[in-house]
């Protein structure tokens, strides 16, 4: 296998109509109108050197090293900044230009280490390669002159090195940070000779580099290079394959020795990401390959036992005799399975197919329960469709932004640096969040409005922007005619119009001046384009669904449905996220979002699989486990989901593991919840297996192996010995056979097959006969569901409430370098930026209770109480808390409460009345997680081992 | 209202209140008077930054009215900048180092910047300033142990028609001496 190939252009390549014939060293050549002569020479084939150019970033004209003769011209103009003509004549091979090219060599190499063959970037080196190609043999100006060769490196980041030595000085790690992240953490430092990168005069781990790589990405020499290529060299091979952290879905390219992975570097045929990277997908994999990887099988009678290694056969059949035992002693109901949305799409409906034809039930359910399932239930019945409307590269038509309840320079970084290049370029921006996070103010970023709610009054906000539109005629009315139900819309307009939900009469509720309200409505109706992203502070409340409904309302009134720019977009959280909720991981759902008392689709699905299948919806997670304390529900199958540490009401969550006869935990980490299992079968990453992840766009990418599963299967594997154990027989050979099960059965994948992706690279769903290359943005013409659905949106505070007892709101959420239940992460250098969940509180209620920074302090709701550090931060408004799930002895969710969203239960993480003071010692809680941190992970070769 | 419609208003007044013949916000700082420079406070510093932060390329203003208070950018200068311009402190950075003039350590009471530009330097401007520093025992961009004298290398005063040329705390002197430069340090030493 080859190491994959991609041509850089130099320049950025414009996207027109218009064309432009000229010709390059006596041929002809027709590109797009304004095209750099570097790019439009590339585009046939012809190299000119280049150094401070890549197709990433804009021309800069700074090497002098592509300059080219063009015929009527005087001088030699660099090729990346002159725009192409009609009819210009260019050579870019000549003798004058050999010359040139040949003395701007010389002076770059007198200021550059001549250890080619010991550097780092040996045999991956742009400089390199110029020094060849311009056909450098001498340097006349020697070398003992003033230089830079003892420039001291800096090894402060864990993944990469800058070796100032050896950089030129030529900016595109400056302008990669800039124009590609947006972060400007990097500047030239001083003048003329003086000149170097530098980090803002910081070490990079001290500075504002959020490590995501681009920097690395367009350095053309070894200045700045990644450590493991460092230590291990250069790869031989590379894997296209898809991130499997969050619901970006960047596109990667895995570089491999062997089967050892040298690097991930973002690929520009990557849709989703187009060549971008964060912190996590781009450095944070070597979980993949850690030390605390299970790969052999294990059971235990009791989870007090302690574990023992078997063959998978004694693994497989002993759930599977537990799962027979368990369904003839209480019935076919009591035992159930959880898909992932970490997990590719084939195991995801492997795993729900066991469950519903394997178990006789329909108790699956899917971690997106507790993240987007309001998403689903609110677009679906407003729009018709389960999913967001645009894709990413819609946001470059936006004219105005709208971020509700997600925080995407962390929790989705990649698109968060594309919504960021929009803003720059002009874009106004309204922020609807109870923190400050960064978007609202950062470098070049500015919000038009940012309204800091108090948590917990999304509705009413979101109701007191359409008052605003519906009042003040600025409704789309051609728009609602035409698109939407008339009759609904009309009594909409009438309850959205009642005084009661206008800024003025919400202000004390959610705490945000009226008049921002009315100014924000304003922009978003008539400023263009308008776009709204939301995330999980939409979502994870008691009226998630209602919020989604509200957006969906605020949307179509405008006309912002159905067009670029525009749109209703959740950012998923996970990788899968999108995925696991198309292959019908939820209880009252197939694949393709249809109900399972459907019967022409449940007879399709009983036909195909050959048994009966149930008609009414199965048990969601909550239920689950409410049922296994009250004794009713014993035995779950688990693949890749840790609720012990992620879902609410972590004491509820155990109680109910604890009642169990059976839990069948399919995981790469002996997690929380294995703690509670008695069955441990080990998992694969994503670089074991095969198969497709679908992002937040709909986006179908390929996952593609580039090492054999550490424990001898993948997770579709182990699904299929399991139910082969169980009597139900599986059998594919390949996940591609998976997928043709799902295209079969699903008509929104109908025209989805391996050999389509291959060609395609990726497909966005729908894709059928009427799309057979897929559907980039929903709703064009007309809405799924026929007409748009206006929702009646009543504003119903939550039942959690503050009060004496719990003055403070909580509210919860993620950063940057850490992912979810950090099962990942914290196995990564990413944890030296994030060593432990602390409490973020405002100087006020601080100040109130003698709370001084890095104090501990003790965090109790009526749930439970925890111990953690406080960060003093003007970030938070006056009471509100904010903290992280990332860490298991943190214990955040034992915090977080049972309420849940009306309508599909979705936990209402982002309100819990607490209160905070000072303590000394960890909560009782913790004490005892890290007793049973020991005692229920032993295992028995490790004890044999240690006697 | 927005902050961004604020500053946006703001700036359209400050255009139309502007006079063409006012000098601009750079001029304001060239005489620097170094008996007045007070210590380094933030608060200070953001009352500075406030003032100049609403004009348009406020960056430079805002350093030269720093150095002008407080005699050089402090590092917590930095982010404070950035902050109220809405840059990186990287950028920040970026800007205060490309400028030689902006001194990142507090200056002696007195700085004397000798001109080695190439006029300069074909009328002895090299020889005469080697002297003056081998004499004061220190070399381009220290100040005196005693903390009296500054001396900084700058490039083309303008003055090359009485070169060696320098200036002594904003005020040119021509056609320098060793005699002259002696009086110079005089000065600078007397209490």
């Amino acid at each position: 296998m080859p190491m994959i190939q991609e041509i850089d252009y130099g320049t950025p390549v414009p996207v027109t109509d218009k064309t432009v014939s000229l010709t390059i060293d006596g041929d002809p050549v027709t590109v797009p109108a304004g095209t750099s002569v570097m790019a439009a020479a590339m585009m046939m084939g012809t190299a000119i050197p280049k150094l401070c150019a890549t197709d990433a970033l804009d021309a800069f004209g700074s090497c002098r090293l592509c300059l080219v003769e063009i015929e009527g011209r005087r001088g030699t103009p660099a090729s990346c900044t002159t725009p192409v003509e009609e009819g210009m004549v260019v050579h870019t091979q000549t003798q004058r230009l050999a010359d040139l090219r040949r003395g701007v060599m010389e002076l770059y190499i007198s200021d550059h280490p001549l250890d080619c063959l010991t550097c780092s970037a040996n045999g991956d080196c742009e400089l390199q390669d110029m020094a060849g190609a311009v056909g450098l043999r001498e340097v006349r100006y020697g070398y003992a002159g003033e230089n830079h060769l003892e420039a001291p490196k800096d090894t402060s980041n864990p993944y990469f090195t800058f070796e100032d030595s050896k950089c030129i000085v030529c900016s595109r790690c400056v302008r990669a940070c800039e124009e590609v992240q947006g972060t400007f953490a990097l500047t030239i430092e001083g003048r003329g000779f003086d000149s170097r990168v530098s980090p803002g005069g910081l070490d990079f781990f001290g500075s504002e580099c959020v490590s995501c790589g681009a920097c690395v990405q367009a350095c053309p020499t070894a200045a700045l290079n990644e450590n493991s290529i460092i230590e291990m060299g250069q790869p031989e091979h590379s894997v296209v394959t898809t991130c499997a952290y969050c619901g970006v879905g960047c596109s990667f390219k895995a570089e491999m020795k062997g089967s050892t992975v040298v690097r991930m570097v973002p690929y520009k045929g990557g849709k989703a990401n187009e060549g971008h990277s964060c912190v996590k997908g781009r450095f944070a994999w070597g979980y993949a390959t850690h030390k605390d990887r299970i790969t052999k099988p294990m059971i235990r009678k009791t989870i007090t036992d302690p574990w023992r290694e078997v063959s998978w056969k004694e693994a497989l059949d002993y759930a599977a005799s537990e799962f027979k035992r368990i369904q003839a002693s209480y019935g076919r109901d009591a035992i159930g399975g959880l898909t992932s949305s970490r997990c590719t799409n084939e195991e995801t409906f492997l795993v729900q197919k066991l469950v519903r034809a394997g178990f006789g039930n329909n108790n699956v359910d899917t971690c997106a329960r507790v993240c987007h399932s309001p998403t689903g239930y609110g677009l679906k019945t407003t729009l018709g469709t389960s999913a967001g409307t645009q894709d990413f590269a819609s946001v470059d038509d936006t004219d105005v932004v709208v971020v509700i309840g997600a925080n995407p320079t962390d929790g989705h970084p990649v698109f968060a640096s594309r919504m960021k290049r929009r803003l720059r370029q002009g874009a106004r921006l309204i922020v609807i969040d109870p923190r400050r996070i960064d978007l609202v103010k950062s470098p070049h970023i500015q919000a038009d409005y940012h309204l800091p709610l108090k948590p917990g009054t999304n509705v009413a906000m979101i109701n007191a922007l359409a008052h605003v539109i519906v009042t003040e005629g600025l409704v789309d009315e051609d728009y609602v005619r035409e698109r939407c139900d008339l009759g609904d819309f009309e009594s909409w307009a009438r309850f959205i119009a009642d005084e009661r939900h206008s800024p003025e009469a919400v202000e004390d509720l959610t705490g945000v001046p009226a008049a921002d309200v009315r100014g924000a409505a304003r922009l978003y109706a008539t400023g263009g384009n308008a776009a709204i992203y939301y995330g999980l502070g939409v979502t994870e409340h008691s009226q998630g669904s209602t919020m989604v409904m509200g957006m969906a309302n605020l949307a179509m009134v405008t006309g912002n449905i159905g067009k670029a720019g525009a749109g209703v977009n959740p950012l998923r959280g996970q990788n899968n996220v999108q995925g696991s909720c198309d292959m019908g991981s939820f209880p009252h759902e197939f694949s393709g979002y249809r109900h399972v008392s459907d019967d022409a689709t449940r007879e399709m699905f009983e036909t195909f699989w050959g048994v009966p299948l149930q008609n009414e919806p199965g048990l969601r997670i909550p239920n689950m486990l409410d049922e296994a304390v009250a004794g009713t529900f014993k035995g779950l199958y688990i693949q890749g989901e840790d609720i012990a540490q992620s879902d609410p009401d972590t004491q509820h969550v155990t109680a109910g593991l604890k009642a169990m006869e059976c839990v069948v935990i399919q995981d790469i980490f002996l997690n929380e919840t294995a703690k509670y299992a008695h069955v441990f079968l080990p998992g694969a990453s994503f670089l074991e297996k095969d198969g497709t992840f679908t992002n937040a766009e709909r986006r179908i990418n390929r996952v593609r192996k580039v090492m054999p599963p550490l424990g001898g299967m993948a997770d579709w594997e182990v699904t299929i010995a399991l139910a082969n154990a169980l009597g139900f027989p599986m059998n594919y050979e390949h996940p591609s056979e998976i997928m043709d099960e799902i295209a079969r059965l699903t008509p929104s994948f109908a025209g989805v097959s391996y050999e389509k992706l291959e060609v395609l690279g990726s497909i966005q769903w729908p894709c059928n006969e009427a799309a057979p290359t897929g559907t980039p943005m929903m709703h064009v013409d007309r809405f799924v569901r026929g007409k748009g659905k206006f929702m009646i949106t009543e504003f119903v505070p939550t039942e959690e409430r503050t009060g004496p007892r719990f003055p403070l709101i909580l509210t919860t959420g993620r950063i940057l370098s850490q992912y979810n239940v950090g099962a990942q992460t914290r196995r990564t250098e990413n944890s030296r930026w994030h060593e432990e969940d602390v409490l973020e509180i405002h100087p006020f209620d601080a100040e109130n209770r003698g709370i001084l920074d890095g104090d501990l302090v003790s965090l109790e709701s009526r749930s439970g109480d925890i111990a953690l550090r406080a960060l003093i931060s003007e970030r938070m408004q006056p009471g509100v808390v904010y903290t992280t799930f990332h860490h298991a002895k943190t214990g955040a969710n034992v915090i977080t409460t049972d309420y849940s969203d009306w309508a599909t239960n979705c936990p209402e993480y982002k309100v819990t009345a607490v209160q905070v003071r000072r303590t000394n010692r960890p909560s009782d809680w913790q004490a005892r997680f890290y007793e049973e941190d020991v005692a229920l992970k032993r295992i028995e070769t490790h004890v044999n081992a240690a006697e | 209202m927005s902050v961004a419609i604020l500053a946006a208003e703001f700036l359209t007044r400050m255009a139309q209140n502007l006079q063409p013949d006012q000098p601009s916000a750079s001029e304001q700082y060239l005489g620097e008077d170094m008996t007045t420079y007070i210590q380094w406070n933030n608060d200070r510093a953001r009352e500075i930054i406030a003032a100049h932060a609403l004009f348009d390329g406020a960056a430079l203003p805002i350093l030269h009215a720093l150095q002008f208070e407080f005699g050089f950018i402090h590092e917590e200068a930095i982010p404070l900048i950035a902050d109220a311009l809405n840059l990186s402190r990287a950028e920040v950075h970026g800007i205060v180092t490309f400028y030689h003039d902006f001194r990142r350590d507090p200056a002696g009471r007195h700085v004397l910047k000798l001109c080695r530009a190439e006029a300069c330097q074909s009328m002895n401007g090299t020889g005469v300033a080697q002297d003056l520093l081998a004499t004061l025992g220190i070399s381009w961009g220290e100040t005196t142990p005693d903390g009296s004298l500054t001396v900084e290398g700058v490039y083309c005063l303008g003055l090359c028609a009485c070169a060696p040329s320098a200036l002594y705390d904003g005020e040119p002197i021509g056609r320098l001496t060793l005699d002259t430069l002696a009086d110079v340090v005089r000065e600078a030493r007397a209490p």
